[in-house]
């Protein structure tokens, strides 16, 4: 067993969650692959997407993924950089919107 | 960034043997990742053997203007392997009768070397359908010398293939050193000017992509529209076509890999990427490479780890077309780089 939690190896793995259960796995990657393709959105601005994503819920595995998905592509790293500030800017939104929920507790409690 | 190739360097990994010595043991040795021969020979590929002889490539020099840290040949203006006029005189013999219908010159910096003039008019007149000549684009800036070379090129109508590793400053220069981006847009303004790359002109100008890192080249189609949009909008360049070309585990972009911790991960990703169907149509199959001093080789990759022709013609002062195209083609795990996803030549995706 590995001591850390992340291991970047492990990503080389993913393809074997599969073996537990072949249906769902399947079902899984067959989806995610559908997902990326060309479509409404370039399968370049999905990437982007994902990796907006991928710093929200960060996922290291996927934060290392998009990067070099975004390399390949010939994305550059003032696009990588603005992405992740849009994921970030709608954390910190969502964080800041509940200001009103607690404002709004404030208001009620306060005579 | 480095001035010097490794050679010069006196760096272990420019000898062939500690190259191969690398990319024949370590997770391969250990059964990690399968060896390609196991691989092609699971799709009845091995021996590798070569179809039908379509394209002379000849390296005619290792010196080079630059010195980019991921070129294969480790050239640079240390490099003193340069063609001899009586080894040309002999590629010339074979040029006028090959059955070939490309030939394709390059380095290096071909034009360095002082036959390259000569050499091509001569060339030219053998009548080869498509006469290539990789050019960095930097070099017809490099020195007033050289400035007429956009139109020696359409004098002798020759197919310019150019490499340009992005159409963004930063990129460029970190690939390939600084100012190489400014000196590669003017040079591609200049050879515009004289009819190349525009649409429908028989001056064939085409672009040649590397990933500038640890990564392979993403789809070729979409990269090439990437570029002609950004260099069309941002610079008024046109081209014709992007060839999105894998840069293969070997010498001096071995040496990154190394130095950087990233061998193994790219390895996984090249095998990773494999693709059965890519192996049929490798450029060894269609290709003999020829060295500066005249040996024979299976491909430009083979020729840098030092891999001769397995044929009893190992020579262009022998060259025989038949024999040799019955042999074994040489290979190892760097081959991975040529099926990696759709494929990679230098004439881009075979897949
Ligand atoms: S990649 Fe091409 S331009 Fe760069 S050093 Fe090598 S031969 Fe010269
Ligand atoms: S590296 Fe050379 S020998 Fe190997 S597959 Fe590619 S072209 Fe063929």
């Amino acid at each position: 067993m590995a001591d850390s939690y992340y291991d970047p190896k492990d990503l080389r793995k993913f393809g074997n969650i599969t073996e537990w259960s072949e249906e769902l796995g399947s079902k899984f990657f067959d989806y995610y692959s559908k997902v990326f393709e060309e479509g409404a959105l370039s399968a370049r601005e999905k990437s982007l997407i994902a990796l907006a994503v991928a710093h929200v819920v960060k996922c290291p595995y996927c934060i290392d993924a998009y990067t070099k998905d975004g390399l390949q592509r010939g994305i550059t790293k003032e696009e990588m950089m603005e992405a992740v500030h849009a994921g970030a800017a709608i954390e910190s939104g969502a964080t800041l919107v509940h200001g009103v929920q607690m404002m709004n507790k404030y208001n009620k409690l306060s005579m | 960034m480095a001035t010097k190739s490794l050679k010069a360097q006196q760096s272990e990994l420019s000898s062939a043997n500690k190259q191969l010595e690398v990319l024949n043991n370590g997770i391969f040795a250990d059964g990690e990742l399968p060896y390609f021969k196991d691989k092609i020979a699971e799709i009845g590929h091995f021996p590798l053997r070569p179809t039908k002889l379509e394209i002379l490539q000849i390296n005619v020099g290792y010196m080079c203007n630059q010195v980019c840290a991921h070129c294969h040949v480790d050239a640079g203006p240390d490099r003193k392997e340069i063609m001899t006029k009586e080894t040309m005189a002999q590629c010339l013999e074979v040029i006028k009768n090959t059955g070939a219908h490309t030939l394709d010159l390059t380095g290096g910096a071909p034009e360095m070397n002082p036959n390259f003039r000569w050499f091509v008019e001569e060339a030219s007149r053998a009548g080869v359908k498509d006469f290539i000549v990789r050019s960095n684009l930097t070099i017809i800036r490099a020195n007033k010398k050289y400035y007429d070379l956009p139109e020696f090129f359409k004098k002798h109508n020759v197919h310019v293939v150019s490499s340009m590793p992005h159409y963004t400053r930063g990129k460029t220069d970190k690939q390939r050193g600084d100012g190489v981006f400014d000196k590669s847009i003017k040079a591609l303004q200049e050879l515009n000017t004289v009819g190349y790359g525009i649409p429908d002109s028989d001056l064939r100008l085409d672009l040649v992509y590397n990933p500038s890192g640890a990564y392979l080249p993403g789809d070729q189609i979409a990269l090439e529209q990437d570029f002609k949009k950004a260099l069309r909008e941002d610079f008024n360049i046109e081209f014709h076509n992007l060839f999105a070309i894998t840069n293969l585990p070997i010498s001096r972009f071995l040496d990154y890999l190394l130095a950087s911790e990233n061998y193994e991960d790219y390895m996984y990703a090249l095998v990773e990427a494999y693709n059965p169907a890519a192996v049929a149509n490798v450029m060894c199959t269609n290709t003999i490479s020829v060295s500066w001093d005249g040996w024979l080789y299976d491909c430009d990759f083979n020729q840098m780890l030092d891999l001769k022709v397995a044929s009893k013609i190992k020579h262009i002062k022998d060259y025989n077309e038949e024999v040799l195209t019955d042999r074994n083609i040489i290979i190892s795990q760097h081959c991975y780089g040529c099926t990696a996803g759709a494929g990679s030549s230098c004439q881009g995706t075979v897949a």
